[in-house]
């Protein structure tokens, strides 16, 4: 494994002649589809229409206006510029920056071309993006706590099912502050419970992740059914109110997208600040990471093992469970059966798309929302894309980094195994 | 008696007692018993009236949660198996219907035990090569959706091809589902687990789509298939309401031939020895990846038999989330089964009664049908941590742990 880790770490910074070409020919290829589909057969003078302001701000911008044609065909162009110099130069460590940027040429072009001749609004679908991005976000992070200590959590979804279900119930008999810290801490016990099964017991982690997804979605169901679809005071907690954010919110376009939203967008923006200079940067994080890469030598420097994992696995508990109350307290204010509808386990998708990196899977969780959000939109475009198509792209798009197309992602090494003392 | 004899005696009970503490089936009844007592835990401690009789007194408390379990397991029972009362006095009367609903409980739960054992042959052949397929319940959607097809626009064949043949046709979709991801496990590393879960997703997508699409019934107006051709259905053994069908035959058959393959044949032996020690296997030149896709495409085939199982001998058509669960269900199952053919099969009748039981328990004692998950989930915790059950118990440690599941971590 270890060896294994150290071809990793130098395929990140070396990229091999066949990826190269490789990556030549993709952004090569995109921009053939940008050319070849949608800017031939278009009306040189259709005009594509972005809405900039997302509905219910009070903010003003006016559409972005512009002639489809000639943007399209720039976007080709310049992919094609950029296939053309990974193919004769390369990009090497920045491979995969430029295939996010030509990425995203390409998802722009198509939406020129899917809008020409009527009106998107945009901003309304990056806001709406960055909303579906935030369960997401702690589902993928509980997912880097505990991965990065070597316990492979699949259990994200039954720890955000059952903070969901206890931050609305006692949401509702007390009040919305105390719900949430409740929702965490349910989350932290279900994580112990993975805890003990994983670490004392050196149960399978997936197995013990499984009982954990079904105890949640069995105990969550049978208690929602016996209480809260039959006294529904005990299922209005209410929401957390939308904050503006004094000055930041006032930036033209970024501020109604990113800073007009509910406590736990902020609470998003700040775990992952917190959680990337924790892990990297601190003796703590130092600690954590090295259980997971190699726990026989953190054990041999003094480092206690069981209790880093321990700790690491119930505070990846609390970020689920912080996720899950997003759905009750957050986003909808009541609690229905399986709610979280697999958005843990998307969770887990971004986690490995993100390289076990928070702001790796933020980044993920954005995309995943991003085409989440356009699915919805899908509808008021003009073209017949199955919005089922759109909604399968997180589930490609991991699956096609999990088999190296992109990069192999940096596991860490321990992952899953169970630590025997010797 | 002397006191030599006596002694004797005492030695070999104990010795009984210490088989019997070491042995794994000790292990899987105990863990079945705590689960249920722990459900009854639950049930009383969620129901009102309990809390109403422990406000007068404690005796009374005690009692009314005793009263609480007790109706809950026997409506339970009344659902699976059948109410005694009702069975008798329907014989008595003689009345062919009224005998064919007193006994419909005891065939309904075989009915429902029918694609857990499918499901859960599905799991435990993955287990034995070392693969984790959580998987199934895409597979059996897809292995639905390849079989209601056939059975839908393949027309004017007799019932003895069209049948194997739509049969067949679920074992390809199931089987297509899962030689992807084990293709992807061979070839690339990407970790099944993952892979799995990606392609359960997408194949709950791709089954909305053909539903709300391709597939829909042109005459309707909800996201439902057409039925299926009549020559396609599964034959029944009775007439309404029944709906025993050939399925659970073909289930067994099916569990004796995974049994024979694992078992008897030199691909098994290959399969096993890979799950067991993938290093060993390669060294005594045995093919990783052939055996690795091919055990993934073996069990994704029997998870498209559990859904074609139900399309072809339960619903007649396709809809949208028709199997709630039986994928994951076919997790636990197999793992009370420890994988074995014969395990599988009890397990998975269990499951089934427990499922057809919570229907009837929901109606009549009013528990929500979702406490089968939880007792499900404590099942599985105590058979996955032995220890757990030991520790409570306090039985012996066994001299190995054979039983134990072993996979391969993440990076495979």
């Amino acid at each position: 494994m270890t060896t294994n880790t150290t071809t990793m770490n130098n395929h990140m910074e070396y990229v091999s002649p066949t990826r190269r070409r490789v990556m030549g020919f993709i952004f090569l290829g995109l921009a053939l589809l940008l050319w070849g589909i949608f800017a031939r057969g278009m009306d040189p003078e259709a005009v594509t229409t972005f809405g900039l302001t997302p509905g219910g701000s009070d903010q003003v911008l006016p559409d972005w206006v512009f002639n489809s044609l000639p943007m399209i065909n720039t976007l080709a162009g310049l992919s094609a510029l950029l296939g053309a110099y990974q193919l004769a130069r390369g990009f090497k460590g920045r491979t995969n920056l430029v295939l996010g940027f030509v990425a995203a040429m390409f998802i722009f072009g198509f939406l020129s071309w899917a809008t020409s001749g009527g009106s998107l609004n945009i901003g309304g679908l990056l806001r709406s993006a960055l909303v579906k991005a935030v369960p997401l976000t702690f589902g993928a992070l509980s997912g880097v706590l505990c991965e990065r200590a070597g316990v492979v959590n699949i259990a994200i979804e039954g720890m955000m099912l059952t903070g969901a279900f206890v931050g609305a119930f006692v949401g509702s008999v007390t009040n919305i502050w105390v719900g949430l810290l409740a929702a965490v801490l349910a989350g932290g016990a279900l994580a112990s419970v993975l805890a003990v099964l994983s670490i004392k017991y050196k149960t399978d982690q997936i197995i013990s992740g499984t009982v954990i997804n079904i105890f949640a979605t069995g105990i969550t169901s049978f208690l929602s059914a016996k209480f809260l679809q039959k006294y529904s005071e005990l299922n209005d907690p209410g929401r957390f109110p939308t904050i503006e954010v004094p000055v930041l919110s006032e930036i033209p376009f970024i501020g109604p997208i990113m800073f007009q939203h509910n406590m736990f967008v902020y609470a998003m923006y700040f775990f992952l600040i917190l959680l990337t200079v924790g892990l990297f940067y601190t003796r703590w994080g130092l600690r954590v990471r090295s259980v997971g890469e190699h726990p026989k030598a953190a054990d041999t420097l003094g480092i206690n093992v069981f209790r880093t994992r321990y700790m690491s696995v119930i505070l990846g508990g609390f970020m689920a469970g912080f996720g899950g109350a997003y759905f009750t307290l957050g986003s909808v204010g009541r609690f229905d059966e399986v709610m979280t509808a697999g958005r843990g386990f998307i969770g887990l998708a971004a986690m490995i798309f993100g390289n076990w990196n928070p702001m790796g899977a933020f980044g993920a969780s954005l995309l995943f929302g991003f085409f989440d959000a356009l699915a919805a939109k899908l509808a008021i475009l003009r073209v017949a894309i199955p919005s089922e198509f759109m909604l399968s792209i997180p589930y490609i798009a991991t699956m096609v980094v999990l088999a190296g197309v992109v990069g192999r992602g940096q596991m860490p090494a321990a992952d899953g195994q169970p630590y025997e003392k010797e | 008696m002397s006191e030599q004899d006596n002694k004797k005696k005492k030695d070999a009970s104990k010795v009984f007692f210490e088989e019997l503490s070491k042995s794994p089936l000790t292990i899987t009844l105990l863990a079945i018993i705590s689960g249920l007592i722990l459900g009854g835990l639950l049930v009383a401690g969620t129901s009102e009236d309990v809390y109403a009789a422990f406000g007068t007194s404690f005796w009374e408390g005690i009692k009314a949660s005793a009263d609480a379990a007790w109706t809950t397991y026997t409506a339970l029972f009344h659902g699976s198996v059948g109410n005694p009362a009702k069975i008798s006095a329907a014989l008595e009367s003689g009345d062919a219907e009224a005998i064919r609903r007193a006994f419909n409980p005891f065939f309904e739960s075989l009915v429902s035990s029918t694609p857990y054992i499918f499901a859960g042959l599905a799991v435990a052949l993955g287990f034995r090569v070392g693969l984790f397929n959580i998987g199934v319940e895409g597979q059996l959607f897809i292995g639905a959706i390849f079989a209601v097809t056939a059975g839908i626009y393949l027309t004017g064949l007799p019932a003895i091809i069209h049948i194997p043949l739509a049969l067949l046709a679920g074992i390809i979709g199931g089987g297509l589902w899962g030689f992807i991801p084990g293709w992807l496990k061979a070839k690339t590393g990407g970790h099944e687990v993952i892979n799995t879960i990606m392609m359960n997703y997408i194949a709950f997508r791709v089954s909305e789509y053909l539903l709300r699409g391709p597939l829909k019934n042109p005459e309707g107006y909800t996201p439902v298939s057409a039925w299926i051709q009549d020559s396609a259905k599964l034959p029944r053994f009775f007439e309404n309401p029944i709906r025993f069908h050939a399925g659970f035959f073909i289930a067994l058959a099916f569990a004796w031939v995974v049994y024979w393959f694992l078992f008897k044949t030199t691909w098994g032996y290959t399969l096993r020895t890979v799950g067991a020690n993938p290093r060993a296997a390669k060294y005594a030149g045995m093919n990783i990846t052939q055996s690795t896709v091919l055990a993934m495409v073996l069990s994704g085939g029997l998870a498209g038999l559990a859904g074609a199982n139900e399309v072809l001998g339960v619903n007649h058509n396709l809809a949208v989330a028709f199997s709630s669960g039986y994928g994951f269900d076919a997790i636990a199952l197999a793992l009370l089964g420890k994988s074995h053919p014969v395990g599988v099969v009890l397990a998975a009748i269990l499951f089934g009664f427990l499922r057809n039981g919570a229907i009837q328990m929901q109606l009549t004692a009013g528990i929500p049908i979702d406490i089968i998950s939880v007792l499900q989930a404590f099942i599985l915790a105590f058979i996955a941590a032995p220890a757990i059950i030991r520790t409570i118990y306090r039985l012996k440690e066994p001299d190995m742990d054979a039983d134990a599941v072993t996979l391969r971590g993440w990076g495979g």
